[in-house]
Order: structure tokens, then sequence, then C-alpha cells
């Protein structure tokens, strides 16, 4: 309770979009960590796959910073206004 | 050897960089560096391209302006916008309008005195990097298309050698598999795509010519994005739209919380196709302009020894991340081309049962 109290007084003028920003880097995170471990594990289960599984992901992590970098866009919008 | 001369190079290149963008004026107080600023400055729209200032002289090259205003369409330099101290002033044009340049959006004072914004077809600094990628790819495939026609099926070589496995690769790894048989037919597009995006980020990567942000300009990817969603619309066959508006499997209760979602996920396609290109060149950008401008924060700061600090670290991170915008330039040029594949294929599938 006390948590989201600092967290709102941070938040306080153009803070809140920097919040924003960072959380949308979190899902970055997450979601590319996982792509690369799932294909790193399935590389070293099948090693001669390794070349169509690297392309695959990367594929994959383009797409997901493609919906992380809306949320980047939407905090900055918010911050240069 | 190798490690020697890398960091014989770092401790070249973190020289300071001195005589920049503190614009001083006789009897006007100096204001500190604003890195905000000069961030948005650098990857927005220009009229003029701006290479360096030093402390009396700006390095600009000032282009065309072509504005309708008031009284009619009028043609004049960007030059005559800016005053010699680099501030933007009125000027009359030939129609007898007056033109003023408010941040970079061009207005005209109309009656009352009052600013409007007139329409600005401007050559402005990203039509003029259009331009210059669009003359650089049309040389570079002229020549390669001329040396197939005469080479025939020999061995390739020189420029043709370079971009031949960039268009098998496009060919056999893009197109065929998402498109399937009719992949012929939109090949055209798929290359012009692939290698104008490529160039464009490339251009962007480039210093000292004056940084051109094309593709980190959100109008330019969302004609690219239009003319996908153009491209898909018009070749689409019937199965296409009829699982648009009857999804198949579909219970017919559903139907009318199915329908809206496949619209929104029509237009949403394209839409996040502009975003993602549009995001990444400009991040990239924006990371790599606020690393440099962290040696004139600390110059401000802590003098020219904090700034001697920090700058060994900028540039090492800049590097970095010029490589790492390398890496996002090819990814991004082939996602869209991917991406734009797949929509294509999805449009001409036959259905299947």
């Amino acid at each position: 309770m006390e948590m989201l109290n600092v967290l709102l007084e941070a938040g306080a003028g153009n803070g809140l979009a920097a919040l924003g920003a960072g959380v949308a880097a979190i899902g970055a995170g997450i979601g590319i960590g996982k792509i690369g471990g799932s294909a790193l594990e399935s590389m070293a289960r099948q090693p001669e796959m390794a070349g169509d599984i690297r392309s695959n992901m990367i594929v994959a992590a383009a797409l997901v910073e493609g919906a992380v970098f809306f949320g980047i866009v939407v905090a900055l919008l918010v911050a240069l206004q | 050897m190798f490690k020697q001369l890398i960091f014989s190079l770092v401790i070249l290149f973190s020289l300071p960089l001195t005589g920049f963008s503190n614009e001083s004026h006789e009897g006007e107080k100096k204001e500190g560096f604003n890195a905000g600023e000069m961030i948005i400055e650098h990857v927005s729209d220009a009229h003029c391209i701006h290479f360096f200032n030093t402390e009396t002289f700006h390095a600009t090259l000032p282009l065309p302006c072509i504005v309708y205003g008031p009284k009619g369409v009028d043609f004049f330099m960007s030059g005559n916008l800016y005053n010699e101290h680099g501030h933007p002033k009125a000027y009359t044009a030939g129609s007898g309008a007056t033109y003023v340049l408010e941040g970079e959006v061009m207005k005209y004072v109309d009656e009352n005195g009052e600013l409007q914004t007139a329409l600005d077809f401007s050559i402005t600094k990203t039509v003029f990097g259009l331009f210059l990628g669009l003359t650089i790819l049309v040389i570079i495939f002229l020549r390669v298309a001329k040396r197939y026609k005469t080479n025939g099926v020999a061995a390739p070589k020189g420029l043709q050698s370079f971009l031949e496995p960039l268009i098998m690769f496009i060919r056999d790894e893009v197109a065929k598999p998402a498109i399937g048989h009719r992949y012929a037919y939109f090949m055209p597009y798929l290359l012009t795509v692939f290698f104008f995006i490529l160039f464009l980020n490339l251009l962007g990567l480039i210093p000292f010519i004056g940084g051109f942000n094309v593709t980190g300009n959100i109008a330019v990817t969302m004609v690219l994005a239009l003319i996908t969603f153009i491209i898909t619309s018009v070749n689409a066959n019937g199965a296409y739209w009829k699982h648009i508006v009857a999804p198949p499997g579909v219970p017919g209760w559903l139907l009318p919380l199915m329908i809206p979602i496949e619209l929104i996920g029509l237009i949403s396609k394209p839409f996040v196709l502009m975003l993602r290109l549009f995001a990444n060149v400009t991040a990239g950008h924006i990371i790599i302009l606020a690393f440099i401008s962290l040696i004139f924060i600390f110059n401000q700061n802590y003098g020219a020894g904090g700034a001697a600090g920090v700058s060994v670290v900028s540039v090492a991170f800049s590097v970095f991340m010029n490589l790492l915008e390398l890496l996002v330039a090819f990814l991004q040029a082939y996602v869209f081309t991917l991406l734009s594949a797949l929509y294509f294929g999805s449009a001409v599938e036959e259905a299947h049962h």
C-alpha cells in the first residue's frame, strides 16, 4: 500500500511515462529471454538445425520488439508533450 | 596485437570533441547545453542540412522551400528564413505572402497578423535523403541488371556478386516459402522494399554528412506500410475476405465478437509494421545521440577533466551501439520484407478444406 503511494508520488508529472517505458523494457526482457532460452535449448538438442533455429529466433525477437516499441512510443509521446 | 590496436583506437577517438552546439552571440547570455533539445533536433526533419557549428560559422546547406501559401505556390531557398545567427526570421516571398518558421513548421502571416500553418511541400532533409537513397539504388541496380543482360548465366563478379546472394536470399528464404507458386508476381515489390529500407537505414548511420533520419520518420514508414496493405487488399482472393467476415470453425453466436476482432487485426498489421520500423530506427539514433551528449553534459557540469573521463566510456558505448544499429538496419529491412511476404501469402492462399 505504501509502495503504491510512493510509486504514484514518483509518477507525478512526466515520471509516469518513464515508469511506463521501464515496464515496457521489462516486457522486452522477459519475451526475448524466453525466446533465446528455448532457442538455445533446441539448438543443444539438435545441433544440425542450429542455423534454421537461429533465423527463426531473430524473427520472433523482432516481432516481440515491435510490441515493446509500441509501449515505448506511447511513453515518449506523453513525456514530450 | 589485435587488442593493442583496439585499445589505441579507443584512446585516440576519446579525445574530446570541441567546438559544437553552443550558439554564442555577441552580447547574449550563453545558454547551457540542452541534451533533450539537441537530440530532438537531430532526429527530426529540418529545412536545411546542418553539418557543424563553430563559434562564428554555421556550416549548413540550405534546401529549397516549396510552399502553398495564401497567395499560391511560392518557391524560395530556405536560407532566406534564417538570419546570420541561425535564428528564424520572417520572409516575404515572391507572391507577397510572408512566411516564418516556427520550430520546423512553415507558417504564414494572414490578414489578422496571426500565424497559420501553410502547406509545406519543401525539399526538407528527409526528402533529400529519400532522393539520395533513390539515386544510389537506381544506379546500383541498373548497373547490376545491365551486367546480367550482357553476362547471362556466367559467373557474377563485382557489384553483382555482392547483391546476388541477397536477392536470392529474398527469393528463396522469404518469398517462396511465404507466398508459394505466385511469388514471382510480388518479387519486384519485396526486393524494392528490402533494399530501400536497408539503404535508408544505413544512410542514417553515416556520421558527418548531416545526419539523415529517413526511416525514422513515421510518415515514410506509414507510406511503406500503406503500400503493403494496398497490395494485400487488392490481390486478396475470396477466401481471404471470407476468413475475415466468417472465420472457419467459429459458431454463429460468436460472430458479432469475432468480426470486429478480425477487422482490428486487419488494420493493426500494417500499423504495427509502420511502428516497428520507425521505433527501432529512431530509438537507435536517440541512444547514440544520448551517449554523445553525455560528454557535453559532463563538460558543462564537471569541466574538461570530467568530459575527458566520460568520453572514453561514451565513445566505447557509441561504437557498440553503432554496431548494434548496423545489425538492426539489416534485421528491420528483413523483418519488414518477411512480414509483407507473409501477408501477401495469406492473401493469395487457396482455400483448403
